[in-house]
């Protein structure tokens, strides 16, 4: 494991800056989890890291080392693509042991055996090591692709949105299982995704990108709980943070400057009234609780409710807030007492 | 407008029997919902209600009418594919207006069903463009506009928003519920996200193996599910299985699960050297110091307003919605209490819950 640090990295694509001034250090043994939308920089950001693209600016050290013109093959990173990509003539075995046969490594056979079966197990594809790569399902096979990056010990491993191409089910296990694989090796990883579950459970730190800026870098809590901006608020949270002019709702020692707030679900309380001036227009149910859709003087609102509460369409309701966020007129979030 | 009646309906694909005997009625205006993995029949089963596969048996009645062995074109029902395909040399316009075009309504009746129509699914300011530019869900929009132009009897959608990401889907579910809520048309939806089908349905048939499981509003499906497959489908995370084996009388009121006396609602049926199992949801997991079923955390995810806690126990894996402020460490040994009202008891052999109290309100058996 290595600290990699990106130090003032700009790059650009034409007159699209990818990566603008972008300073970030990834510590040795973390997850750090760069997220954003699509187009925010984050996969320029990890191919900078890894060598596949030149900055135009600024300066990137693996382990201390200057590694900013140095071409992938001298930076001793692992990769691993949203599209598993495995070498179809071989079995899982020798797609696990392939990087380990490169001539620069002279791995002998009795070890290269002994961390193949080590990692399939860790990946739990140990039960499929003599199948054919082909015949494996896509989940299976994404196993392996992440294995194969596990099998050598670089100084940090690059995953670019490795699991958006599973289904849901397989995607949460594979969650918890590749946050546990990291904890457990005290790898050092880097780690692109647009989704802010993948962040918020696997993070020990998140970046938050926008078009090429790195706004906020902080743990899931800070970022949840203290956004610097209305962006990075909206980036995580579910149902999303509601976003509302300050006047669309009563509130109570707004701070000055206020343009905006910003009402988590956990801000927001529903008080039925017949004559409040919300009104319920639709109950989503997730099963464990229910989203509420309200209007109100012509803003949306989204907030949970447990699933046996008795709202339905056409309720009325008057909200009170409890210590939401406040923004000015730019979006940047004021302090308040509390 | 129409109601849709199943009878008996059955289809095989040589050997390979697609959908098993399904009877059942979709209600006039109803948003149903196809629920299940993929090759369980859902589809298959929405192809022979449009008419574009024929049963090897039984019966499809539209309306009251035996539509069984009648022409798609004859049905009178929409469709909404997964892959919207739209006709690239057109605009938007002539898009949603093309079925009207082939049927051929007058040119200004035409114009303004159109604008109305889009009106409904608001993107009447992309009305001239062409559809090539579209993003994503902009075509999705127009895919929808011109299956819902010709006031069909009733809609079919064979997973429209599989092909969106994750966020927008959602907001698409949203917005394709409020829509259905305003022309309250009998729709017919193929999914396998049971996220989807949570959002916007009426009732969910979950579907297995070519079997519908479960038929019931998505709450009723959630609180009381009749299958392990139904449980196991349903929530994310799904609903927790604990395994253990045991006898249980009519009446009783508790399991033994390593010693530990757990509450359950009373069981209505017995079993005898029963291969069982536990299902717990996670918010119904409460992680405690002391006492409960023991077991090793293996990692917590956080949430913002929550975290899920995973619990590696002798009984199985299981895990816990827990509040976020709750302090809980890898590794660490944990007890777990269930919320006793809430659990359901199965027969790890059929997959089939035992009949309790829990299921007492709602459909079962």
């Amino acid at each position: 494991m290595a600290e990699v640090v990106i130090d003032r990295v700009t790059k650009r694509f034409g007159d699209v800056e990818a990566a603008k001034d972008v300073s970030l250090t990834v510590p040795g043994g973390e997850l750090v989890v760069l997220l954003g939308p699509t187009g925010a920089g984050k996969t320029t950001l990890l191919r900078l890291v890894a060598g596949l693209e030149k900055p135009d600016a600024g300066m990137i050290t693996i382990d201390g080392r200057d590694a900013t013109t140095d071409p992938p093959a001298l930076r001793d990173v692992s990769f691993v693509f949203q599209q598993y990509s495995l070498y179809p003539h071989l079995s899982v075995y020798d797609n696990l042991a392939f990087p380990l046969r490169a001539p620069a490594r002279r791995v002998d056979e009795a070890e290269i055996k002994k961390r193949v079966e080590r990692v399939a197990q860790l990946v739990r594809i140990d039960h499929k090591l003599a199948n054919s790569a082909t015949r494996l399902s896509g989940g299976e096979m994404q196993r392996v692709a992440i294995g194969r990056a596990l099998i050598r010990r670089p100084s940090i491993y690059l995953m670019d949105e490795p699991l958006s191409s599973l289904d849901a089910k397989l995607r949460a296990d594979l969650r918890v299982e590749l946050k546990h694989i990291q904890a457990d090796l005290g790898a050092t990883m880097l780690y692109v995704t647009h989704d802010q579950t993948e962040a918020m459970t696997m993070a020990s730190r998140i970046g938050i990108l926008d078009r090429g800026t790195l706004v906020q870098v902080g743990t899931p809590h800070e970022i949840y709980e203290r956004p610097v901006n209305a962006y990075v608020a909206a980036r995580l949270g579910s149902p999303g943070i509601n976003l509302l002019p300050i006047d669309a709702l009563p509130a109570k020692e707004t701070p000055n400057g206020a343009a905006s707030v910003g009402a988590r679900t956990e801000h927001v309380e529903l008080i039925a009234a017949d004559d409040g001036p919300a009104e319920v227009i639709m109950v989503e149910h997730l099963g464990s609780e229910n989203f509420l859709h309200l209007k109100m003087n012509g803003h949306r609102l989204v907030t949970l409710t447990p699933p046996d509460s008795q709202w339905r369409p056409g309720r009325r309701a008057r909200i009170s807030l409890h210590q939401p966020l406040y923004f000015d007129a730019a979006g940047r979030t004021l302090q308040t007492a509390h | 407008m129409a109601e849709i009646r199943l009878d008996n309906l059955q289809k095989r694909f040589g050997d390979f029997i697609a959908v098993r005997e399904s009877s059942f009625t979709i209600a006039d205006g109803e948003f149903f919902v196809l629920l299940g993995p993929s090759g369980c029949g859902k589809t298959t089963t929405l192809r022979m209600i449009a008419g574009l596969e024929l049963p090897s048996s039984g019966k499809i009645l539209l309306d009251g009418d035996d539509v069984t062995f009648k022409r798609a074109s004859q049905r009178d029902i929409g469709f909404v594919f997964q892959l919207f395909a739209l006709y690239p040399h057109m605009n938007v316009r002539s898009n949603i207006g093309f079925p009207l075009k082939c049927q051929s309504v007058p040119r200004r009746e035409i114009d303004e069903r159109v604008d109305e129509v889009a009106k409904l699914l608001r993107i009447e300011h992309l009305i001239d463009r062409p559809v090539s530019g579209l993003s994503g869900g902009d075509s999705q929009r127009v895919a929808l506009g011109r299956a819902i132009v010709r006031q069909a009897k009733a809609f079919m959608m064979d997973e429209p928003l599989g092909a969106l990401d994750a966020e927008f889907r959602h907001l698409m579910c949203v917005e394709l519920r409020a829509l259905h809520d305003r022309i309250r048309a009998t729709t017919v939806y193929v999914t396998h996200d049971q996220v989807e089908a949570m959002a916007m349905a009426d009732r969910i048939a979950v579907m297995n193996h070519g079997v519908v499981d479960q038929i019931a509003t998505p709450q009723a499906i959630y609180d009381r599910p009749r299958t392990m497959h139904v449980a196991g489908f349903i929530g994310s995370p799904p609903m927790n299985f604990l395994r253990f084996n045991a006898s249980l009388e009519p009446g009783a009121d508790s399991i033994r699960l390593n010693g530990e006396t757990i509450a359950v609602p009373e069981l209505q049926e017995g079993v005898v050297d029963g291969a069982l199992a536990l299902g717990v949801r996670p918010e119904h997991v409460e992680l405690v110091d002391e006492g409960g079923i023991r077991g090793e955390v293996f990692g917590t995810e956080y949430m913002g307003t929550m975290q899920i806690a995973t619990v590696h126990s002798k009984h199985g894996v299981v895990k816990a919605r827990i509040p976020s402020a709750q302090r809980v460490r890898m590794r660490e040994q944990v007890g777990m209490r269930f919320a006793k009202e809430r659990l359901a008891v199965f027969d790890t052999v059929s997959g089939r819950a035992l009949k309790s109290r829990l299921f007492e309100g709602g459909a079962h058996g």
